[in-house]
């Protein structure tokens, strides 16, 4: 059945049911427990579940990560909470050296099947240490895998699959996203990593749109429809696996392509996107391939100066509009 | 809270070791160092070994002490310094040995190496990590796992000198500590960090003293003694079956080569190194078995040439193995 959550809904519930079905699943981090989640994901489960399975730590996020490891060595399935993603810098050791490199570095004799979650809060004037978004760092990461649910019904599925999966993974969601709606099944259905959603099938260009940057895409296209022009929207949904055939596919049709992402734009996601299609689709763009990110600059805390900072539906705009003069 | 744990050779025999764990100990001992005085000259003087190699020659009787308490189904998590770990835990000698041949024979199928040796999982050595304190926080995830699915396990953790001033270790002894986790904390002081003096890294008389900044025992130890070693290991074990969570381990002990293969160490003073060549452990030990009658002389000869003759047939099976093929390796990034 098909009803309406809200994104915050959406991996709550497919937390709770992880938690109900699977008794080798359990949460670790910071505030998860009595105080809910520094976002409320998490509200209720203490109760519900218990502190052996809810288990609030201390601000630990080096041994957060490192515990999830070795619980995951032992066959359980840990999925660890790192409140923002500002902080993942400080267990980046124990997820890239550690979680990642642990089944190569044994000749596949380990496994680290652990979710690491985490969200980005720009656009909440939380300042340049608690809104940033760095998805690309681990894109240089092999052993890792990435997600980026942009909507409800992705967050629900994509997390499933992520509960399936042998890797560790990088789960980031978006916080400014919580409260947006969208429908979910009720079911527990699964979004395989490394398939791109079409959002929005279009003709003239391709906008490729990651996490937030999806909704801004999807309004920028209503815009320039009512113009004449049709646009097509593609979500990766997860960066490692990156899905390049469908967004290759779509740069065929359209010659005309823009990446629009939350995060800088030297060395962003979009790069990589960007040289991707280069090595695949080089002669059928009609127009050079243009991002759409934030500045190289930390986050400006004023609330006025982060607006003017992120990227949106009107930077998106302006982007078309000079790929079609051009 | 913090002890030292001694004990006399003269009572050896009145602990509740049987005389074959004894020998077992020594042969342990004896094999570790032959396995490293090979590694040394197959590294320098015959180039067929590549890479770091951080040798532990000297610090055989923490390996073999703690080695000796642990029961089937404890683990351990190694570290850079690992050859002797992965012996002491059973880890046929060939298979070490071509790991650190980078065939795909050895424990890791070529792709550790040295520092990696340890990693057999089904010989109890469940992990080794090279970066320093950073398998503490993991092995304190394994600790998780066991009082999650209440199984009384234990899993010691291996770690030098230099891991206590690193944040994992700090993080994670915390955690072990709040949660009463069934963590054995094995710091074996060699007294050095490459070339960074212990007692000029930390501000403390002795570094089992960090155990009382989180509220769990700390019990400083004669590293060269294994049957200290296995004394004081198998208290903090009997702590941890019973719920009581973590115990620090200072295995007080040195380390009598340079910090990798490739080092002189030129900046241990002279005498330093004279001082704890008298306290070899493995000298020692021999010499205190015989006397308690435990073995003779020629055992120890016999000992000697089986392990040798063990050593030579690994370094061959080594040098035949194969590699895996360079298409092979994608295969090892997921799963
Ligand atoms: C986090 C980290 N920093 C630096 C190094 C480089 N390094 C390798 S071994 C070592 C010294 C470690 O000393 P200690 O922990 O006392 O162990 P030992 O080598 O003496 O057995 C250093 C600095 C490393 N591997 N990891």
């Amino acid at each position: 059945m098909l009803r309406e959550l809200t994104y915050a809904e959406a991996i709550r519930e497919a937390l709770r049911n992880a938690l109900i079905k699977n008794p080798k699943v359990f949460l670790i981090g910071e505030d998860i427990g009595a105080y809910g989640g520094a976002f409320k994901i998490t509200n209720g489960f203490l109760e519900e579940f218990g502190s052996e399975r809810i288990r609030d730590t201390p601000i630990s996020e080096a041994a957060i990560v490192g515990a999830a490891i070795g619980a995951a060595l032992m066959g359980l399935k840990p999925i660890a909470e790192i409140m923002y993603m500002d902080f993942i810098p400080i267990c980046l050791e124990q997820l890239a050296n550690q979680a990642a490199k642990i089944r190569f570095m044994s000749g596949g004799k380990l496994k680290v099947p652990i979710i690491v979650r985490t969200q980005y809060s720009l656009g909440r004037a939380h300042g340049a240490q608690h809104s940033q978004f760095i998805p690309a760092w681990f894109l240089q990461v092999p052993g890792l895998k990435v997600a980026l649910p942009s909507t409800p019904y992705d967050a629900k599925g994509l997390f499933n699959q992520a509960l399936k999966e042998e890797n560790p993974v990088l789960y980031i969601e978006c916080s400014l996203l919580y409260r947006v709606k969208g429908p979910v099944p009720e079911e527990d259905y699964i979004i395989p990593f490394g398939k791109a959603d079409v959002k929005k099938e279009g003709d003239d260009v391709t906008i490729v749109a990651i996490s937030r940057m999806v909704h801004e895409a999807l309004a920028a296209a209503k815009i320039l429809e009512e113009k004449g022009l049709s646009i097509e929207v593609i979500d990766p949904r997860t960066i490692q696996p990156l899905d390049i055939e469908t967004i290759v596919n779509s740069v065929k049709k359209t010659g005309r392509v823009i990446i629009a992402e939350d995060d800088h734009k030297t060395g962003g996601v979009g790069a990589e996107i960007t040289a991707s299609i280069i090595e695949n689709a080089f002669d059928y763009l009609d127009a050079p391939i243009t991002r759409v990110a934030s500045p190289d600059i930390p986050i400006p805390f004023s609330p006025q100066l982060e607006l003017e900072y992120m990227p949106n539906k009107d930077k998106i705009i302006q982007a078309v509009n000079s790929l079609l003069k051009g | 809270m913090i002890k030292e744990i001694t004990i006399s050779p003269k009572d050896y025999l009145k602990l509740g070791l049987t005389r074959d764990k004894l020998v077992w100990m020594l042969k342990k001992m004896m094999e570790i160092r032959f396995f490293e005085e090979k590694v040394e000259e197959l590294y320098l003087m015959k180039g067929l070994i590549t890479g770091p190699a951080h040798l532990y020659f000297g610090e055989e009787a923490v390996a073999v002490g703690v080695v000796s308490a642990l029961e089937e189904g404890d683990l351990i998590i190694s570290n850079h310094r690992g050859h002797g770990h992965a012996l002491a835990k059973g880890i046929p000698m060939k298979e070490v040995m071509a790991e650190l041949f980078g065939k795909a024979t050895g424990t890791c199928k070529g792709l550790g190496g040295s520092m990696h040796v340890a990693i057999s999982p089904e010989r109890g050595s469940l992990f080794a990590s090279a970066i320093v304190g950073s398998g503490v926080p993991i092995a304190v995830g394994v600790a998780l796992a066991f009082k999650y699915e209440k199984s009384d396990r234990v899993i010691a953790v291996f770690f030098g000198d230099g891991a206590v001033n690193t944040g994992a270790f700090h993080e994670a002894v915390n955690m072990a500590a709040i949660w009463n986790l069934p963590v054995i904390l094995v710091c074996e002081n060699n007294m050095y960090a490459i070339g960074m003096k212990a007692e000029k890294a930390v501000a403390l008389k002795s570094l089992a003293e960090r155990a009382l900044g989180y509220g769990i025992p700390g019990i400083i130890v004669d590293g060269n003694d294994p049957i200290a070693v296995w004394l004081a290991t198998k208290e903090a074990i009997e702590k941890a079956r019973k719920g009581e969570g973590p115990t620090l381990l200072e295995c007080k002990t040195y380390r009598l080569k340079g910090h990798g293969i490739y080092d002189q160490a030129k900046y241990r003073p002279k005498e330093e190194v004279e001082a704890w060549l008298k306290k070899d452990p493995i000298i020692n030990f021999k010499k205190n078995l015989i006397e308690l009658n435990v073995l003779s002389e020629s055992d120890v000869k016999t000992f000697e040439e089986e392990i040798k003759r063990e050593l030579d047939e690994a370094v061959n099976f080594a040098q035949k193995s194969p590699i895996l093929s360079f298409e092979e390796l994608k295969n090892y990034v997921y799963a």
